[in-house]
């Protein structure tokens, strides 16, 4: 059977809210009398506006987490409300970044976008929308810390909702670099001479200064020495037999061996390790962490998109895409049972206050993009 | 309307769909990049309306970007070389032969139903430190450990030789399954050895479609991106690598625009010169 998300529903959701003691009687029936009125006004236009929500977008990096979607979120939502998912696929933020700008408004509806400062990027190009929460109730499983950031970024309001969080860090290949090796090495392994042509490095510039600032012995949020960073990414450069560009090619990289020592990615070193290669993961002190959202594109019909996105943040969604995917999802530990895989995953954090973890500062990352990014692409090229 | 006015109009009115196709889908969106060219990139991302020559000064100027257009017309010369070098014995070798053409036309349009990135991803498994190569040697024992052959200029070279290299020979094909034999059979009957036929008769007469493929794997060659962006080392880059850097990394389509356009007039030149003295008839059946 197949239900939309119409104003019976949204009758059915209020009336249990009513029935839970979350509202009392007199909110109930004022918000009956005031949805009455709305329906009343704006009715000739209403079928107009449902008609053209027969389906919903989303956009995610594809593979098992796509599947995962697919299976736990976007089919039961399309049985529950009519609605259909068009499932697409994008290579990178950047790269989806480039595809939104160039598209019309409501043609992109929902992102898994990476990292708090993509979220203020399309902030400042006012591609953000304005979620009711009301009408995702499963964001209250969600890690108050991991929503607040984003709040900050939108003034109070939500464009997105967290997803799964993560760590870029340092992968090596234990059969050439020992764990002591690393422990005691660090950052700097990047740009360890012994090492020459079995080093690589993610072509992200975000990355490339990130870990600069810890060969430097600078803070990622605040580097205050630039020429010396620049020199660490040139060092680097020159050491490195390539940047890898996907997940797939730095798993590729180092299961093949072409590559001793990069960073990686969380997630996909656990997928490497879990087929059996000897792969070391460590995040060093300040190492990379960052989070993910399902991000509501302006233009987008909100009250589909919202329920999507309860949907693929009820805990057996979430839970089935963090295992897929190898990342922790943004439920927290203390409000719901992850089950036994996720605990183990990189980067998971039992207490849900993700203390350990450094995040990129999105006012100070976003303020140097147009610089770094040019920058990196020159220094990349041997300037 | 005369019989005369009706012959004249009737050509135009055949063309009309793909002129309209090529006014809709090739001239308004170059017009579009024109534009974008002089807008500007705020620090937000977005763009800013206006005419602005910053771009177009900045491409023009900036020693970084004319350093690595040479390098690519440079890359782009030694694999159109090669691929001539490589690809005229084997356009020899099929106009020549008699009862197999065309298996071995057919055996050359093979690739073509592969994906290019597949081609050129399937390197990574031929040259590898664990690839086919390496483990062909170390298993003779020609090598005790296995070789860095990957991510260099070498490889990215290899690979566009490998993507252009069918381009090369059906020109070259073309033009000399169109010499009379009885050419260079004359040439012989007058004292000349078949070296010296070739030489003096087949090469002057095939060249035309040689310097076709020559230009179409230079031009190919120059724009594209794939090959070093997946064989390249870090430095690698070639101009079209920047024209995606800025447009998809830097989200500067106005950047990216005026890179896009500058690269466009460089191969726009280069081909208005070989038509100038060799004309397009020759391409035309090469791509035919």
């Amino acid at each position: 059977m197949t239900k939309k998300m119409d104003n019976t529903t949204r009758y059915e959701r209020l009336r249990e809210r009513y029935m839970n003691g979350d509202i009392d009687r007199r909110g109930f029936l004022g918000l009956i009398g005031a949805a009455g009125l709305a329906y009343g006004v704006q009715t000739p236009f209403a079928k107009y506006a449902h008609a053209a929500t027969d389906q919903v977008r989303f956009d995610g990096w594809g593979g098992v987490v796509s599947e995962a979607f697919r299976k736990h979120a976007f089919d039961p939502y399309t049985e529950k409300t009519g609605i259909a998912v068009v499932d697409g696929t994008f290579g990178g933020g950047d790269e989806y970044l480039s595809r939104v700008k160039a598209s019309q408004p409501g043609e992109y509806n929902i992102a898994h976008l990476s990292g708090v400062f993509d979220y203020a990027r399309y902030h400042g190009l006012e591609l953000t929308s304005e979620l009711n929460e009301d009408n995702i109730p499963n964001l209250e499983f969600v890690i108050p810390k991991l929503v607040d950031v984003f709040r900050g970024v939108t003034d109070g309001k939500l464009s997105c909702v967290p997803y799964d969080y993560g760590t870029t860090g340092l992968a090596y290949n234990r059969k050439y670099v020992s764990d002591d090796q690393m422990q005691e090495i660090g950052a700097k392994i990047l740009i360890d001479e012994n090492l020459k042509g079995k080093i690589g490095g993610w072509s992200d510039w975000r990355t490339r200064m990130w870990y600069a600032a810890l060969q430097t012995g600078q803070d990622p949020n605040g580097v205050t020495d630039e020429e010396a960073a620049w020199d660490a990414v040139r060092a680097h450069r020159d050491l490195a037999l390539k940047y890898w560009t996907s997940g797939a090619e730095l798993m590729s990289l180092l299961a093949e061996e072409e590559i001793y020592v990069t960073e990686g990615w969380s997630g996909r070193i656990y997928a490497l390790q879990e087929q059996g290669h000897d792969i070391g993961y460590m995040d060093p002190p300040n190492g990379f962490g960052w989070q993910e959202c399902l991000f509501v594109i302006k233009g987008s019909p909100m009250e589909a998109c919202e329920e999507l996105l309860n949907f693929m943040l009820a805990p057996e969604t979430s839970i089935a895409v963090a295992e897929g995917q190898n990342y922790p999802p943004a439920l927290d530990p203390t409000k719901v049972e992850l089950g036994g895989k996720i605990p183990t995953l990189p980067a998971f954090d039992p207490t849900g206050t993700l203390s350990g973890l450094t995040f990129a500062k999105p006012d100070y990352w976003n303020g140097h993009e147009a610089d770094w990014s040019k920058t990196f692409g020159r220094v990349q090229k041997g300037y | 309307m005369s019989i005369e006015t009706r012959e004249a109009r009737q050509p135009w009115i055949l063309l009309s769909p793909a002129l309209a196709a090529v006014a809709l889908l090739l001239f308004v969106p170059l017009m579009f990049i024109v534009v974008y060219s002089f807008w500007l990139r705020t620090a937000t991302g977005a763009d800013q309306v206006g005419f602005y020559l910053d771009n177009w000064n900045e491409a023009l100027t900036d020693p970084f970007y004319r350093d690595i257009l040479i390098s690519t017309l440079r890359i782009a010369a030694i694999t159109t070389i090669v691929c001539a070098i490589m690809g005229y014995p084997s356009a020899y070798f099929i106009a020549r032969s008699r009862g197999n053409k065309a298996i071995l036309l057919l055996l050359l349009m093979l690739p073509f139903w592969i994906s290019y990135i597949i081609r050129t991803m399937s390197w990574i498994n031929i040259l590898g430190v664990s690839g086919a190569f390496n483990s062909l040697l170390l298993s003779l024992g020609i090598i005790s450990e296995p070789i860095q052959m990957l991510y260099n200029e070498a490889t990215v070279i290899l690979g566009l030789v490998h993507f252009l290299l069918p381009f090369m020979i059906l020109n070259i094909y073309v033009s000399l399954d169109g010499i009379d034999t009885n050419l260079e059979d004359a040439a012989n009957s007058l004292g000349a050895t078949k070296w010296e036929a070739f030489l003096q008769v087949t090469l002057p007469l095939s060249l035309p479609g040689l310097a076709a493929g020559g230009l179409l794997c230079f031009v190919l060659g120059a724009g594209t991106y794939i090959t070093p962006l997946v064989l390249g080392g870090p430095r690698d880059a070639m101009f079209a690598n920047l024209v995606f850097e800025a447009i998809i990394t830097q989200l500067n389509w106005p950047l990216g625009s005026a890179l896009s356009l500058m690269l466009l007039a460089v191969l726009g030149a280069l081909v208005m010169i070989y038509n100038r003295y060799l004309g397009m008839a020759q391409l035309m059946k090469g791509l035919g």
